[in-house]
C-alpha cells in the first residue's frame, strides 16, 4: 500500500515539475518577444536626437540621414506586423551605414553628446541582436521540450504550441561590418 | 578534452558532467573521513552486521563548514568588494558607460537579469563575478581591463563573468569550500588526538570494550589505520580537487560565453591579450583568485610552469583556454549560426 502512495506521489511530483518547467519556458518564450519590442522602441526614441547632433557635421550625407528617418517613419506607423518588420529591417541597416560613415567625421569625436549617442545607438543595435537570439535560445528550450519524450506527453495534453524561430532577412545578413570600437589601441 | 567539432553546447554538457563527478568524488571523501573517525570514537558501531549511531563528528565537521561558508555565502559580495577597494561604474564616464551597456547586453543574452557592475582602480587588466545568485550578482573590472579591451573583447570577457553568475559557480565553490573546509578539521583533530596518544590509548580501550563482539577489535585497527592515512593524505587531496572544479568551471565559463556572444572571437581575442599584459593584481588574495578570469596572484599564469604547478591552479593556463576556443572558432561557428537568428556585432 505505502510503495504504491509513494510511487503515486513521486509521479504526481513530476507531471507538476514538468507542466511548471514548461509554462515557465513558454513564458520566457513571450518575456524574450517584448524584449525585442522595447529594444526597437528604444531605437525609436533614439533617433531623432542622433539626426539632430550629426546633421551639422554631415552635410554630404543627407541621404542616409533621410534613409533612417524615413524608415523610422514607416516602422512607427507600419499598418500590420510584414510592413513594420519591413522598416525595422531598412533602418537597421540604414543605421548600420550611418554609423559607419560617422567614422569619416573625425570631428565628430570630439562632441560628448555625439559620442554618448553613438554609444547608446551601438548598445541598442546589439540589444536587439541579443534579444533576437536569446527569444531563438527560448524557442530552441521550449520547442525541444514540446518534441522530446516524456515531456511531450504533457506538452501535448495542455496544448503547447512550439514557437517560432525568429529568422534574419538576407538585408540583415548583408550589413556592412563595422568597427565600433572605441578607439581602443589594439595589439 | 574536447574534440575539434565541439559546440559549445556540447562542451557545456560535458563540463556540467565532470564537475558533477568530481563534486561526487568529494563528497565520498569527506563522508569516508567522517564516518571513519565515527567507526574509531565508537559513535558509529557495527553490530551484527548493522550500522548503528549518529555519525556525530562527519555532522559537527559538516555544521562548522558550513556556518563558517554562510556568514561568506549573505556577506560575500560585499566583503570580496571590499576587500578589493571595487567602486560603483559612473555613467558620466564614457568608457565606464560602455561597460554597463556590455553588461546589459550579455545580461539580454543570457536572459538573466543585469548584474550590478563595479570597477577597481588597478592597471592590471581583470575582471570577476560574485553574488550567491542571479538576483544578488556583481560583475567587477580592473580599470586595466576597461582601458585596453575594446567592445568586442569586453563582450567575451563579460559573457564569461556572466557565465559563472548563471551556473551557480560562486554557490558551487562555496560548497566545495565548505568541504574542504570540513576535511581540514576532521584531519587536524586526528592529529592532534593522536598527539596526545590518542591511538595508542584509545585503540586498547576500544579493543576490551568491543571483545564481546568477538573480532571486530581487529576490524577497529583496520579503520583506525584507514582513517590515519585518509587523515594525513585528504587534506592535500581536496586542495586538489577544488582546483580541479575550479578549472572546470573555467573552461565551463569560456564556452558559456560563447553561447552568449555567438562569437568565439571576442573571449579569444581578449584572453590572447590577458596573455601579453597579465600581471598580479594588489589586493587580491587567495580566497576570491578563483572567481577572475585570469589569475590575478603574483607568479600566475606562465604556461611552461609543469604538471604540478598546474595541479595547483584555480584557473587552467592561458594556453589550452585559448586552443579550446580556436577549435570553437574554427567548427563552432555554423552550429552557433544555426542556434541564433541574428549573430550580434
Amino acid at each position: 500500500m505505502m510503495v504504491v502512495l509513494i510511487v503515486l506521489i513521486v509521479i504526481a511530483v513530476y507531471l507538476v515539475s514538468v507542466y511548471n518547467s514548461l509554462v515557465r519556458v513558454r513564458n520566457e518564450v513571450d518575456n524574450s518577444w517584448r524584449q525585442i519590442d522595447v529594444q526597437l522602441k528604444r531605437r525609436h526614441d533614439l533617433i531623432p536626437n542622433l539626426v539632430e547632433a550629426v546633421k551639422g557635421y554631415m552635410q554630404f550625407e543627407r541621404d542616409t540621414l533621410t534613409q533612417v528617418v524615413e524608415a523610422r517613419g514607416r516602422a512607427i506607423s507600419a499598418p500590420d506586423q510584414a510592413s513594420r518588420v519591413a522598416a525595422e529591417n531598412q533602418l537597421t541597416a540604414g543605421l548600420g551605414r550611418l554609423l559607419a560613415v560617422m567614422e569619416n567625421y573625425p570631428q565628430l569625436k570630439s562632441d560628448q553628446n555625439v559620442m554618448q549617442l553613438q554609444e547608446q545607438l551601438t548598445t541598442t543595435e546589439n540589444q536587439i541582436a541579443f534579444s533576437r537570439q536569446a527569444y531563438n535560445d527560448a524557442v530552441l528550450s521550449l520547442n525541444n521540450r514540446i518534441q522530446t519524450f516524456p515531456s511531450n506527453l504533457i506538452a501535448n495534453n495542455f496544448g503547447f504550441k512550439p514557437a517560432e524561430y525568429f529568422k534574419a532577412t538576407p538585408e540583415d545578413q548583408a550589413l556592412p561590418k563595422v568597427d565600433l570600437s572605441l578607439g581602443a589601441p589594439r595589439a | 578534452m574536447a574534440e575539434p567539432h565541439d559546440s559549445f553546447w556540447e562542451l557545456e554538457r560535458k563540463n556540467r558532467r565532470e564537475t558533477a563527478l568530481l563534486v561526487l568524488v568529494f563528497i565520498m571523501l569527506f563522508t569516508a573521513l567522517g564516518c571513519g573517525l565515527d567507526f574509531i570514537f565508537g559513535n558509529l558501531r557495527i553490530i551484527d552486521g548493522q550500522i548503528t549511531g549518529a555519525p556525530l563528528l562527519t555532522v559537527i565537521a559538516l555544521v562548522i563548514g558550513s556556518i563558517q561558508s554562510l556568514l561568506s555565502y549573505f556577506g560575500g559580495a560585499a566583503l570580496v568588494l571590499a576587500s578589493v577597494h571595487a567602486r560603483p561604474l559612473l555613467p558620466d564616464s564614457p568608457k565606464e558607460q560602455t561597460v554597463l551597456d556590455v553588461v546589459g547586453e550579455m545580461a539580454l543574452a543570457a536572459r538573466m537579469p543585469a548584474p550590478r557592475a563595479y570597477i577597481i582602480d588597478d592597471a592590471a587588466p581583470n575582471a570577476f563575478a560574485t553574488g550567491r545568485d542571479p538576483q544578488h550578482s556583481v560583475i567587477c573590472v580592473t580599470r586595466g581591463l576597461v582601458d585596453e579591451m575594446d567592445r568586442e573583447e569586453l563582450q567575451g570577457v563579460i559573457g564569461h563573468e556572466m557565465a559563472h553568475v548563471r551556473d551557480y559557480d560562486i554557490r558551487t565553490m562555496m560548497m566545495i569550500a565548505v568541504l574542504v573546509g570540513g576535511i581540514a578539521m576532521l584531519a587536524d583533530f586526528v592529529y592532534r588526538w593522536s598527539w596526545f596518544g590518542g591511538f595508542g590509548a584509545r585503540g586498547g580501550d576500544r579493543g576490551g570494550r568491543d571483545s564481546s563482539d568477538g573480532g571486530s577489535g581487529n576490524a577497529g585497527a583496520l579503520i583506525a589505520i584507514a582513517v590515519f592515512v585518509l587523515a594525513a593524505l585528504a587534506p592535500i587531496f581536496s586542495q586538489l580537487l577544488a582546483m580541479a572544479v575550479s578549472r572546470q568551471r573555467e573552461y565551463l565559463a569560456d564556452a558559456a560565453s560563447v553561447e552568449f556572444t555567438r562569437n568565439p572571437r571576442a573571449l579569444l581575442r581578449a584572453l590572447e591579450r590577458l596573455a601579453q599584459t597579465e600581471s598580479p593584481l594588489k589586493n587580491a588574495s587567495r580566497g576570491i583568485a578563483h572567481l577572475f578570469i585570469v589569475n590575478p596572484l603574483e607568479g600566475a599564469g606562465d604556461d611552461d610552469e609543469g604538471f604540478f604547478a598546474n595541479l595547483l591552479s584555480t584557473h587552467p593556463p592561458l594556453g589550452k583556454r585559448i586552443a579550446r576556443l580556436r577549435a570553437l572558432a574554427g567548427e563552432g561557428g555554423p552550429d552557433a549560426a544555426a542556434a541564433a537568428g541574428a549573430t550580434p556585432a
